[in-house]
This record gives C-alpha cells, sequence and structure tokens, in this order.
C-alpha cells in the first residue's frame, strides 16, 4: 500500500507538467512540435511515429514492471525458495523477434526520409540560392545571383524552396531554423554543407546557432522572414541601391571612417562584420535584442542600437567588434547619432 | 602510507571509490551551478565563459573521474572474489591504473586555479579548441590531463581481461561466470579498442596546440570533420564502457533479492557481446548533422537502431528474473528495480535519435541532454548506486543504513526525474543545448525552473548517501559473510571484509551461480579445489605512484613548455623542456629500479592461515 502510494506521488510532478506542456507545445515560430514548413513537417512526421513505437514499449515494460513488483514482493513470513528458471526459449525469441519488427518499422520511412531530404535543390533553377556563413557570433546570407549580402535577417520568398550552402569564417556553428526545418553544421571550405527548405507561409521564423561556439553560442540568433514575391523583389532592389549616409557631413564623415572599416552599407565599406544595409527595418540588433516598438518582447530599434554601441560586449560576451567607445574613440553623443541614424535607415 | 604503496586490489578498489567520489562531487557541483545559472531567462549568476568552463568540465569530470573510477571500485573490489581469485593478475599494474588516473584528474582539476579551465565542450571539437579560439591553457589541461588518466584506464581494462581470462577458479568455465564479470570482461575489451582512438585524438590535438601542428587547423589543410570521427570512434564505444558495467551490477542484483536464477543467462551473455559489437560500429550518429550525405546517415541509423533489440533482451530478462520470484525491496534492489524502467526510457529516446532525419531536429538540443542524462545517470548512476549498497557490507564490513538508503532512493529518482524529463519538451520546444542563458518569452521558463529545482533534489539525495556513509561508518564491522543471506556468487562464501588473500583455499565451481548451488545443495559453503598450501603475496610499492608523479611533472612542463614566466629561470627550466625531461626521469628511473630489482613477494604459512 506504502509503494502504491509512493509511486503516485512519484508520477504526480510528471503529470502535471505533461499537462502544461501539451496545452503549450511551444511558439509557433520556434517550436519542433509546431512544423510551419515541409522539412520540419517531415521530420516530425517520423518523431511521432517514433514516439507511437516508444510508447507502446514502455507502456509494455511498464506494465509488466508494475505487475511483476506488485504481485511477487516478498510477504513477511514468506521464506521458500521459488522455482529457479533456466529461461525460456520462446519468450526469448518472442523480445527478439517483436523488437525487430519495431526497428524495421522504422527504419524503412527513416531511410525514405534521409534521402528525400538529401535533396539540396542546388541544380534547381527555381530555387532561389543562399550561401550562409557562420561568424562568431552572427549569420552572414549572401545571395549569389543578386550580387548582394545581408545578416542577421534571412529573407525569403515564401513558397520557393531555398538552396543554401554553408560554410563557417572560424569555428563550427549549426543553422537551425526549428520550425522550418532540421539543422546542419556549418563547416569550413573543403566540406562544404548544402541543404534546402522552404517556407511556405509569410512570417518571421526564429533560428538559432545549435554548435558550440564560444562564450556567446547561445546568443547566436537569428530570424528567417518570409515575404510574398513582391515584396522580396523590392527588397532586393532596396539592397542594390546606393548607400543612405548620415545627413549631417561631420558624422557622415565619422561614419565612414570607423564603421565602414569593417561593416558595409550599400555600396559602400568593407563586409568583414555584418552588413548594416537597411538594419533599421530588421527584426532584431545583434540578434538578441528584438526590435519591438510596444515593447512586449524587447525595445525599439534606436534603443536596442543604443545598448549594443553603447556596451557590446555586455551585450554579447567575446564578440570581435571592437568597443565605439574605447577602442574608436567616439564620444557618448557620436554613438547615440549614429545610433538614431542606423534606426532611420529603413528599406522601403 | 599503506594506502600510497599498496597493491592489493580490495584497497585500490576503495582508493577508486574515493577519489572517484570526490571528483563525481566535484562534478555535481559544477551540474548544480549549471542548473542554477538557468533557473531563469537572461540570469547573470554565471557569465557566458565561466558556464562553458563548466559544461566542460561538467562533462570531462563526470565521464572521465567520476563514474569511471567508481565502475573500476566495483570491478576491482568484486571481480577477483567473483571469479576465485587472490587478486588482479597484475597488482602492481593495478596500483599504477589509479595513481595515473588521479593524478590525472588532479592536473585536468588544477585548470580552475591556474589560468583557466577548458571551455571548447567534453567534444572539444576543432577548430574551437585550437590555441586560435582557445587561448588559455584550458584545453591543454584537458588533452594532458585525460591522456594520463586515460593509460590508468587502459592499464585497467588490459589487466581485467588477463585477469578474467587466466584466473578464474578451477570448473568456472566462461558460461558460468557471474554476469558482473562478464560484464567487466566485455566493458575491458570495449576499452582496450576504443581507448587507443583517444589516445591518437588527445595526442594529435596537443601536437597542434603545443608544436604547432595542422591536424584539425581548416586553413592549413587540416579537417575538423576528422577529429569528430575521431572522437566518436572512441565516444560511442564510452557509452557502452559506462553502461555494461552497470547491466552487469544490474543482473547481480535482481536475481539475489528476487532469490531466482537470472531469467535467460546465455542469452544475456551474446546481448552483451553484441551491444559491445555493434557499439563500434555507430559512432556517426553522433554526426548526422555534421553533412556526410544521406547513405552514410541511413547507415549509421539503421545499425543504431539495431542496438534496440539485444537492449531488449536484456530489459525483459530482468523483469521475467523478478516474475515468479521472491522479490525483497532492499535498498540495492529499490535501485535496481528503478534502474529498469528509466533506463528504458533512455533506451527508447536512444531510438528516436537514431532515426537520421528526426535527428535533425533532436541534435545539440536539450532533448539529446535529457537522453544521454537518462542512460548516464538514470541508468549508470543508478546502477552504480545499486552495486554500492549491495556490496558495501563486502568492501567495509558494514551495512548501510537501509532507512537513510531508501531515503537516498526515493529523493534521487525524484529529483532525478524532475530534472530531464521535462528537457525532452525543451529540446522539442528549440531550446539548443550548451547555451548559458536564454532570451524570455520562449516558453523555456517554467520547464528550466521545475528542471533546476529536481536537480536540488538530486542533490539532497546525493547528501544523504554521504550521511549515510559517516553515521553507518562508525559502526563496528560486522556484517556477515552473505549479509543479504540469498547471495549467489563467490564473493559472499568469505568473509567481510574479506582477508588480504581472498580465499584461503581456492574454491571448485560447480555451476553457474556457485555458492547458490552449494547452499541448495545443503552445504555450508564452497568446496575447496586445493589443500591449505602457503599463499603467495605481491609485496607493497611506492613506485607505481612515483612512476605517476613523474608522468604528471612532465605533463605539466610539456603544457608549459611555450610560455613566458616572469622569472627568467623558471622559463629557462620549462623552455628547454628541463621539467618535462625530470618527469619522465622519475618515471623511466622508477621503471628501471622495477626491471632490475627483482621483488619476489611473500608468502603467507599455512599455520598463519589456521591461526585467524
Amino acid at each position: 500500500m506504502m509503494r502504491t502510494w509512493h509511486s503516485a506521488r512519484r508520477l504526480l510532478p510528471l503529470i502535471a507538467v505533461f499537462g502544461t506542456v501539451l496545452a503549450g507545445c511551444g511558439r509557433e515560430d520556434l517550436s519542433v512540435l509546431r512544423p510551419q514548413g515541409p522539412a520540419a513537417e517531415s521530420s516530425l512526421g517520423l518523431m511521432k511515429l517514433a514516439i507511437s513505437i516508444m510508447i507502446v514499449v514502455l507502456l509494455i515494460v511498464f506494465s509488466i514492471a508494475a505487475y511483476v513488483l506488485i504481485r511477487f514482493r516478498r510477504k513477511p513470513g514468506q521464506n521458500e525458495i521459488p522455482e529457479q528458471i533456466e529461461g525460456s526459449f520462446k519468450l526469448e525469441v518472442l523480445w527478439t523477434v517483436i523488437p525487430l519488427i519495431l526497428v524495421i518499422v522504422l527504419a524503412v520511412p527513416t531511410v525514405r526520409t534521409v534521402f528525400a531530404l538529401g535533396d539540396n535543390h542546388s541544380g534547381d533553377k527555381n530555387a532561389i540560392k543562399v550561401k550562409v556563413t557562420g561568424h562568431q557570433y552572427w549569420w552572414e546570407f549572401e545571395y549569389p545571383d543578386y550580387g548582394i549580402k545581408t545578416a542577421q535577417d534571412l529573407i525569403i520568398p515564401a513558397g520557393k524552396n531555398i538552396a543554401f550552402e554553408l560554410t563557417t569564417n572560424d569555428v563550427l556553428h549549426s543553422f537551425w531554423v526549428p520550425s522550418l526545418s532540421g539543422k546542419i553544421d556549418t563547416n569550413p571550405t573543403g566540406a562544404t554543407n548544402r541543404f534546402s527548405f522552404s517556407a511556405p507561409k509569410e512570417g518571421v521564423y526564429r533560428g538559432k546557432c545549435a554548435e558550440l561556439c564560444g562564450p556567446s553560442h547561445g546568443f547566436m540568433e537569428f530570424k528567417v522572414k518570409a515575404v510574398s514575391n513582391d515584396e522580396f523583389k523590392q527588397w532586393i532592389e532596396a539592397q542594390k541601391a546606393p548607400a543612405v549616409l548620415p545627413e549631417d557631413p561631420a558624422l557622415a564623415q565619422t561614419f565612414k571612417e570607423q564603421c565602414l572599416k569593417c561593416h558595409a552599407v550599400g555600396d559602400q565599406g568593407l563586409s568583414v562584420g555584418p552588413n548594416l544595409t537597411g538594419i533599421g527595418s530588421r527584426e532584431s540588433v545583434a540578434g538578441i535584442l528584438l526590435n519591438d516598438d510596444t515593447r512586449q518582447d524587447g525595445a525599439p530599434v534606436e534603443e536596442n542600437l543604443k545598448s549594443w554601441l553603447h556596451d557590446t560586449q555586455g551585450v554579447k560576451p567575446g564578440n570581435l567588434m571592437p568597443d565605439p567607445k574605447q577602442d574608436m574613440g567616439l564620444t557618448d553623443d557620436e554613438i547615440d547619432r549614429i545610433a538614431d541614424y542606423l534606426a532611420g535607415y529603413k528599406l522601403n | 602510507m599503506d594506502w600510497i604503496t599498496t597493491v592489493d586490489h580490495k584497497k585500490i578498489a576503495i582508493l577508486y571509490l574515493w577519489a572517484g567520489g570526490l571528483f563525481f562531487g566535484i562534478g555535481g557541483i559544477e551540474a548544480l551551478l549549471i542548473r542554477w545559472q538557468l533557473i531563469k531567462p537572461m540570469n547573470d549568476f554565471l557569465d557566458a565563459q565561466t558556464f562553458n568552463e563548466l559544461i566542460t568540465m561538467h562533462g570531462t569530470t563526470m565521464i572521465f573521474l567520476g563514474v569511471m573510477p567508481v565502475i573500476f571500485a566495483l570491478m576491482n573490489a568484486v571481480i577477483p572474489l567473483q571469479i576465485g581469485a587472490r587478486d588482479v593478475a597484475f597488482p602492481f599494474l593495478n596500483a599504477l591504473g589509479f595513481w595515473t588516473f588521479l593524478f590525472g584528474g588532479l592536473l585536468l582539476n588544477l585548470s580552475w586555479v591556474m589560468g583557466g579551465a577548458p571551455d571548447a565542450g567534453w567534444t572539444s571539437y576543432t577548430p574551437l579548441s585550437t590555441s586560435a579560439y582557445s587561448g588559455t591553457h584550458g584545453v591543454d589541461f584537458y588533452t594532458i590531463g585525460l591522456q594520463i588518466a586515460g593509460l590508468g584506464t587502459l592499464i585497467g581494462g588490459i589487466n581485467f581481461l588477463a585477469t578474467i581470462i587466466t584466473m578464474r577458479a578451477p570448473g568456472m568455465s566462461y558460461m558460468r561466470m557471474p554476469m558482473f564479470a562478464w560484464a567487466t570482461f566485455i566493458t575491458s575489451a570495449i576499452i582496450l579498442f576504443a581507448f587507443p582512438a583517444i589516445t591518437v585524438g588527445l595526442v594529435l590535438l596537443t601536437f597542434d596546440r603545443i608544436l604547432g601542428a595542422n591536424f584539425f587547423e581548416p586553413g592549413a589543410g587540416g579537417s575538423p570533420v576528422l577529429w569528430q570521427h575521431i572522437f566518436w570512434i572512441f565516444g560511442h564505444p564510452e557509452v557502452y564502457i559506462l553502461i555494461l558495467p552497470a547491466f552487469g551490477i544490474i543482473s547481480e542484483v535482481i536475481p539475489t533479492f528476487a532469490r531466482k536464477r537470472l531469467f535467460g543467462y546465455s542469452s544475456m551473455v551474446f546481448a552483451t557481446i553484441l551491444i559491445a559489437f555493434l557499439g563500434f560500429m555507430v559512432w556517426a550518429h553522433h554526426m548526422f548533422t555534421t553533412g556526410l550525405g544521406p547513405v552514410a546517415n541511413a547507415l549509421f541509423a539503421v545499425s543504431t537502431m539495431l542496438i534496440a533489440v539485444p537492449t531488449g533482451i536484456k530489459i525483459f530478462n530482468w523483469l521475467f528474473t523478478m516474475w515468479g520470484g521472491s522479490v525483497r525491496f532492499t535498498t540495492p534492489n529499490l535501485f535496481a528495480s528503478g534502474f529498469i524502467p528509466t533506463f528504458t526510457m533512455g533506451g527508447v529516446t536512444g531510438v528516436m535519435l537514431a532515426s537520421a532525419p528526426a535527428d535533425f531536429q533532436f541534435h545539440d538540443t536539450y532533448f539529446v541532454v535529457a537522453h544521454f542524462h537518462y542512460v548516464i545517470v538514470g541508468g549508470l548512476v543508478m546502477g552504480l548506486f545499486a552495486g554500492l549498497h549491495y556490496w558495501w557490507p563486502k568492501m567495509f564490513g558494514r551495512m548501510l543504513s537501509e532507512t537513510l538508503g531508501k531515503w537516498t532512493f526515493w529523493t534521487f529518482i525524484t529529483g532525478f526525474h524532475l530534472t530531464f524529463f521535462v528537457q525532452h519538451f525543451l529540446g522539442l520546444m528549440g531550446m539548443q543545448r550548451r547555451v548559458f542563458t536564454y532570451l524570455p518569452n520562449q516558453h523555456f521558463d517554467t520547464l528550466n525552473l521545475v528542471s533546476t529545482i529536481g536537480a536540488g533534489l538530486m542533490g539532497v539525495g546525493t547528501l544523504i548517501f554521504l550521511a549515510n556513509i559517516v553515521i553507518t561508518s562508525r559502526n563496528p564491522m560486522d556484517a556477515d559473510d552473505d549479509p543479504w543471506e540469498d547471495g549467489r556468487t563467490l564473493e559472499w562464501s568469505i568473509p567481510s571484509p574479506p582477508p588480504e588473500y581472498n580465499f584461503k583455499q581456492t574454491p571448485l565451481v560447480r555451476g553457474l551461480d556457485a555458492l547458490w548451488k552449494e547452499k541448495t545443495a545443503g552445504n555450508k559453503g564452497m568446496t575447496p579445489a586445493e589443500p591449505v598450501g602457503s599463499i603467495h603475496m605481491p609485496s607493497a610499492t611506492p613506485l607505481p605512484f612515483i612512476m605517476s608523479v613523474g608522468i604528471f611533472i612532465a605533463g605539466f612542463g610539456f603544457m608549459f613548455s611555450r610560455d613566458n614566466f616572469s622569472s627568467g629561470f623558471v622559463s629557462f627550466l620549462f623552455n628547454n623542456y628541463i621539467v618535462t625531461g625530470l618527469g619522465l626521469l622519475i618515471t623511466f628511473g622508477a621503471m628501471l629500479m622495477r626491471s632490475l630489482y627483482d621483488d619476489h613477494g611473500w608468502h603467507i604459512e599455512p599455520e598463519e592461515l589456521e591461526g585467524r
């Protein structure tokens, strides 16, 4: 009696947690359990099959275990020696064959899906080609067909297949947009990876780096923004347009001298660091300071840019950007004005 | 002094236990710090660098310095007794194995106070672990510390292989060997084949870091994926090095407390061999997202799933051992019966992970964290708790308190499931592993809080276990030869703790579960296979300790051979490999002494044996 009560008490928290989880299942733009594209759906399909098989297995094991533990408990005064059974050929064959069948049931669709997901669309004329490069701790997205580069926000046309080619500039990273597709590592050149996914629905999806890459590994986030075909074309044109520099000539000079040594805007500057073209219209600053005028999930973009520029190491420890004040000698006022300018640099 | 010079397997077992317990404690504190940092989003309790050092050291410490030595402790304490031997085949090497493990572990943990612990994850994937991206000496402590500790493991493995092959008592054929002896045998074979891989990997990485080689440096033609292959060709079998001994323990505990022989003994043996065999062929399932291509992924997916079959055989055999038995719930058996469902849960998620396309989502998330903790903590650590409670009276001559033992079990298992069950869902909801913090509003907050509370409870369970040891250590050493009353194997036929020669007369084994067979035949103990005679014993010696100190100094000197110290003299010593040379001189000097000075050991004479 005592024992059953104990087991029940042990299960209570699990049941409670199960309840909350099933009610939630996570965010639509993030959770593996709420797929928003075909690649993530096929992974989830396999997961559902595997989970069903496993739950059946667990139920069998748990019920036999529970039965055995209750039924064959030694009672007080019980002192006889049970029969010493050697084994049972039939039973042992049974629990060899059944798992084997279960494995085959899971293995067949697994192999099929492996090959289906192996299709990388690199030869597909209709696919949008994107070269992804991982950096400590930001993502670079290059569209070789259009000759443009951007960072942190990957803009894609909804419904189209995206053919990715992935590498890294430094250590290994792993490119992961849970609601759209499984992850793939970014290896250095020579071991370039290719894969593909599509997002049928317009929207913003959260992406993450899944391979330990240094202190700010957890902050190496990005967004995938699926937009309509027309919007995508407009965005491409706006990206290609000449750079918009600060109106104040003195500030423009400082910006050119200090920031464009590493960053690029439009046709100017170098692309060592993240490309800043149209940074004012991005979803986040530095991947983690979410731009949100309603202040529910983050702060307005100019505020985020200021937090970033005033304390780059505090926001993203270990990143390679020199500190604007300490290392580049910018004044607080200059930093704030550059932040304001960047916040106003929007595409469209 | 006695402890430094001992070559007795029972004392070495206790040394392994205390040292392993110490590192286990350090690893546990690291775990609690990690969980405390993750209790809420954007927590600033730890900074990112410290967090990465903690996860690296937690993984490395737990695997190499926490659980493996405790496994070795049990093997050392039990195996010679179970097979009716007076010691292991090479007692001197046994001591050497322990000391190299201890000094390797000490070297690794010195990194905390000597300028930066390793921070590239316990897998140390390159190029993050190369000197370009990991500038402190952290990863050097990892490569050299693990190299030295690994020597000990390899020595231990070879020693057990030799012991089990050559020193079984008369009548003990392989198919009459207790399951724990079988598990030790197979585990040692895995060690023999898997550890050379990590040895090579660590040497290459050391060369890259200290001598400027380019095995893993992509810019100079090296391959980071090569490191992953080398690491996992060792790393996957390592999982079986850890879990097979637990299987062995469970296979001893359950029959004893069910009063029934192990169901399907021969299928258990072959399942163990099969698991070990398959374990070597599935390493790339840790690398599905590396981009090996669909053919490799498909092959490794299917071969991984196959491991479920022999594992399933074992689970059902254990359940059917209890079926029809007379099951007594002592603490060891509580842990053993808790092990079965818990380990099964870790096993089924393993099959899920084997499905490569699904693994594209699971990989490097908290789902994986949950899975391997279910296997390693829910499987191995529960197995070790079962084994420790079970063999404690044999090792120390004292029973642990059953009341405290039951408290340990219930707090530990409740805390365990609370900690790790929810992590499956965290992973599926998009939380990647090894993140030092996470943004709010991602539905991660509550589950992380639950997980941290669970970790605290596991900590409490472990403390109760420690309290149990401390409290019962004041009791008199009065445990019976066969304190659980239903002991089935040879170790229960001799006093607790055993005399230093174990068996006055080597026993004659007449079947599986040798002691049980004699008991049911109405005999009081084992029938001896030899007359009482003079027993040859190896001499105690400080040489293994001295050799290990030498290796420790050499490793230390090599690691700092490129550094500039504030004192020119110290720089001179290190930069010219003088410290390294000195260390090697000590080691080789001790080896030379061992070779030149013939130590014939000593004898315990029959009169002395009878006098006791």
